[in-house]
């Protein structure tokens, strides 16, 4: 009956989304009043996740999944969930999770909803708010099926602790074919993700050229914070088309979202509008970002960002 | 190589989006309606394997009448022929149900979707296609090459990306970056012309039980205003950000 929870690590240490599912699948154990089964696949340390009222952890170690694979991993979630008797299984909004959510809905015939930004508002029926149109809306869904299997959104949720501890014991699932092999990874090990990042700093066609970017990795640096771009700083190719966020590019939902030289175009604000606040760097008052965002700076970032990050290091060294 | 194109059609990206009926439907009053933009990067990546290798491609979408003209766009941009499957679009699940019932009957070899659409934002079309056909899934799709019955993607991992083999038949999820933002395609007169002639097929869905059902819409409470801070007072703008937000 227990609530299951997926918990993600990335090579054996959890993602902090890991520890924010894990708090929201606790919330909902509590209002069915029942426990907190986590599943992690070659984490090291899973006592880690009894900080985050997780009661009992399902511990996979197999190194044919050091590659994260959609459909075993899809696979080894169901077989817990089924071993458990579980209702409700608990994902995050990562590439990953929803890679294989869709297939893990399939597989355990659950309904599923994605981007849900609280915790269940009635369990009976099944009802979720999840954000719908880009941000530009929320939606009620319920849920109609036995078993349900809940997205959450990247920092809707956040981190709750809990003086609870979480034994462990090794599960082994029957992998079934891997299907999609993993050939080469080219992955940048030492940047902070948009997926992952608490701050956010974004740069718009307002800098003028790539050769500019330089302040903009500074500032990121400087805040621990990840970099990304708006639409046409990618299509100009000034910047990795991983780095588009947007509508139609990667949506963001950081604590801190740091727009500069971005003019605020609706296709834009939809897809970063989920971020707790925003801050614009722009040269124009009429700029429509200044309706959207909570803190606004009217001038030129060339001038502006250099001096921020002067008082950010000044900031940061007393701290 | 057979394709089928999963293509849904969604309120244009500057649609204010408002609801009726007691908040419970989308108004589509006044909406101008396109194909789901990561649909235009599956699609014209559907164009260039039908013009270098001799693929057919087939474009689908679950959907009313007032769908039609996305089809018929699709086919102007080239496709061989649609499929309109005749029931509005309920959830997720539903439409995967329907699209995995086309595919399944057509024996495609590939089967292109999008990521996510941007109007319910669900993710789930494609990889629920992917395990009601029991074929292989890759998805946020940008790079695809298919050799015989053998195909090598790219895909976008957080941070980064990675290379994976696998085997027909096979379903993405595309994403820009599918193809250059210079290789869409928009339908031309000749197009427009010869898309009339291409055959839009309706069929009747098949039986299917809602997993979710959408009970209500909000819309996100309005801001208030910006805090302006002074360029010259950026020791404010970190105090605001330290003490007020609480952010840093
Ligand atoms: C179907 C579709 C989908 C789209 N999806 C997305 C999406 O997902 N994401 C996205 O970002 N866009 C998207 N767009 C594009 C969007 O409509 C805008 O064109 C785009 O966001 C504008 O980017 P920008 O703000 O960088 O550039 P601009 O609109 O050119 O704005 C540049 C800004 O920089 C300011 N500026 C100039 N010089 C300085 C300076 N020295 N210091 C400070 N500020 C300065 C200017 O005042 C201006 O406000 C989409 C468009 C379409 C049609
Ligand atoms: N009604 C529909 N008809 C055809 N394809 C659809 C439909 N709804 C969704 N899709 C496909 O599934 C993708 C992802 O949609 P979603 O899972 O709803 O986010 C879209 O980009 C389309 O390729």
């Amino acid at each position: 009956m227990s609530v299951l929870v997926y918990t993600e690590s990335d090579k054996g240490s959890f993602k902090k989304a890991a520890f924010e599912v894990a708090s929201y699948a606790k919330a909902v154990a509590n209002q069915l009043g029942t426990t907190v089964t986590a599943i992690t696949i070659n984490a090291n340390d899973t006592a880690e996740l009894g900080n985050y009222g997780v009661d009992k952890v399902l511990n996979v170690t197999n190194s044919q999944l050091d590659n994260f694979n959609a459909n075993a991993y899809a696979s080894a979630i169901k077989q817990a969930a089924d071993q458990e008797g579980t209702k409700v299984v608990v994902l995050s909004s990562s590439a990953n999770s929803k890679y294989l959510a869709p297939l893990l809905a399939v597989g355990l015939s659950a309904g599923y909803a994605s981007n849900v930004v609280e915790i269940p508002t009635n369990t009976s029926p099944f009802t979720v708010k999840r954000t719908a149109f880009t941000n530009k809306a929320f939606e009620l869904t319920q849920i109609n099926t036995e078993v349900k299997i809940i997205g959450v959104s990247n920092n809707a949720f956040g981190l709750v602790e809990n003086s609870g501890s979480a034994s462990a014991e090794e599960f082994s699932p029957t992998l079934p074919e891997l299907g999609v092999t993993v050939e080469s990874v080219d992955k940048a090990t030492d940047k902070v993700t948009i997926a992952d990042a608490e701050i956010v700093v974004s740069g718009g066609r307002g800098l003028k050229g790539p050769e500019n970017w330089g302040m903009i990795e500074e500032l990121a640096e400087v805040l621990g914070a990840a970099t990304a771009c708006s639409k046409p700083v990618s299509d100009l190719g000034w910047r990795p088309h991983g780095e588009h966020v947007g509508q139609t590019g990667k949506p963001v939902a950081a604590n801190l979202y740091i727009a500069i030289g971005i003019s605020g175009a609706i296709q834009h604000l939809a897809g970063v509008s989920a971020s707790k606040v925003k801050v614009v760097i722009n040269t124009d008052p009429e700029a429509p970002f200044f309706k959207a965002a909570d803190y606004g700076v009217v001038g030129d970032a060339f001038e502006v960002v250099p001096a921020l990050i002067e008082k950010l290091k000044a900031f940061k060294a007393q701290q | 190589m057979k394709i089928l194109v999963c293509i849904s059609h969604v309120p244009d990206t500057t649609s204010k989006i408002n609801f009726t009926e007691d908040n419970s439907k989308f108004d589509s009053n006044g909406v101008q309606f396109i194909p789901n933009p990561n649909d235009d990067f599956g699609l014209a990546r559907a164009m260039w394997f039908k013009e270098k290798q001799g693929a057919t491609v087939t474009v689908v979408n679950v959907g009313t009448a007032e769908t039609e003209p996305t089809l018929r766009k699709a086919l102007a941009i080239g496709a061989d022929e649609a499929i309109r499957v005749n029931t509005a679009a309920t959830d997720g699940f539903s439409v995967a149900k329907q699209l995995a019932n086309v595919a399944k009957e057509g024996a495609y070899d590939l089967v292109i979707a999008g990521r996510e659409s941007i109007d319910y934002n669900g993710g789930m079309v494609p990889g629920m296609i992917a395990g009601l056909i029991e074929a292989n899934f890759v998805n946020n799709c940008i790079g695809l090459e298919v050799d015989g019955t053998s195909a090598k993607a790219i895909r976008e991992i957080d941070g980064g990306k990675e290379t994976v083999s696998t085997k027909l038949p096979l379903v993405i999820g595309s994403q820009k970056g599918l193809v250059e933002e210079s290789d869409l395609r928009i339908p031309n007169m000749r197009g427009i012309m010869m898309a009339r002639k291409k055959p839009l097929t309706v069929v009747e869905p098949i039986a299917v039980d809602a997993e979710t059902t959408s009970v209500s819409f909000e819309k996100p409470k309005p801001k208030g205003a910006v805090t302006l801070v002074s360029p010259d007072n950026l020791d404010e703008l970190v105090n605001l950000l330290h003490n007020e937000a609480k952010v840093i």
